[in-house]
């Protein structure tokens, strides 16, 4: 499972968008219904400035697209892009197997240091 | 083979990981019993991880971070829930801020050596959508650097 350089890129947009609660919420609100920017900067305590600058950065991530509505830009949440984000779970799954073949090696280590452990022992 | 088997439920949003080992009960705990032990295999070659705190009691906080090649420290922690030495441990993991994951370790003698059985649960608030998100959030949690890391190393291992 390689990713390659572009994907990573993108999966760096992703994270960097995710890493600040206010755009966490701004795309798990925008996952259920459309919402103007406009609405969006009324449930923050931010200009509307602010808000818009979030925006940009999701739209730039790809976590939301944004279309123009009269006057109003009103903010959608990409379900696909936001569906890439179960391969997280699928990342989690390498760390964790990663994880254990260090636990195992580890456990290797210490069987070659001691042919039979003697005791029980090992309590917190 | 160390892991045999890795279940993914999204239903019940739980990872659960099964690994046997050539070693003792006694000897698979303290690999979470012992910081420094734990070190050594928490974080990978590329983001060592140092644990700071380590009090392994129910309500008790390991608290560690992890260091980049860039030499940039992320902090992560465990809240400890339940300790039943050396067969069992449970713990919240995650960052202040981040709604937390849940892990649960269970150890057991198998006639060939132990078995350990890793349980991870995302947290049961919110929509489907939302939970994904969470997932993110945990993957900023856990891994920030360790993702690329564990990646970079796939295509050359085995």
């Amino acid at each position: 499972m390689v990713v390659d350089d572009v994907e990573r890129d993108a999966l760096d947009d992703v994270f960097h968008a995710l890493a600040d609660r206010t755009r966490r919420d701004i795309v798990v609100r925008t996952l259920q219904a459309e919402y103007s920017v406009s609405a969006l900067s009324r449930l923050y305590p931010m200009t509307f400035a602010a808000v818009q600058k979030h925006v940009a950065v999701l739209e730039r991530a790809a976590l939301v697209t944004k279309r123009r509505s009269g006057r109003e830009q009103l903010v959608t949440g990409n379900v696909d892009t936001v569906r890439r984000a179960a391969q997280l779970l699928d990342r989690l799954e390498l760390i964790w197997r990663a994880r254990m073949d260090r636990f195992g090696e580890l456990l290797a280590e210490d069987l070659d240091a001691t042919p039979t452990d003697p005791g029980p022992g090992g309590s917190a | 083979m160390t892991v045999t088997e890795v279940r993914k439920d999204p239903g019940s949003r739980t990872m659960t990981l099964t690994a046997e080992f050539a070693a003792t009960v006694a000897g698979v705990w303290q690999l979470w019993a012992d910081p420094r032990r734990l070190e050594r295999w928490w974080g990978p070659p590329t983001h060592p991880a140092t644990v700071v705190e380590h009090d392994l009691r129910p309500g008790g906080r390991v608290a560690y971070f992890v260091t980049g090649p860039d030499g940039e420290r992320s902090p992560g922690w465990w809240r400890v829930l339940a300790v039943a030495a050396p067969y069992a441990l449970e713990f919240e993991l995650g960052d202040p801020g981040i709604p937390p994951l849940l892990v649960r370790v269970r150890i057991e003698e198998r006639p060939a050596g132990t078995r350990m059985v890793i349980v991870t649960t995302f947290p049961t608030t919110g929509a489907m959508d939302r939970l994904i998100v969470m997932g993110y959030e945990q993957g900023l949690t856990a891994a920030v650097g360790q993702v690329d890391a564990v990646l970079d190393a796939r295509p050359t291992a085995g």
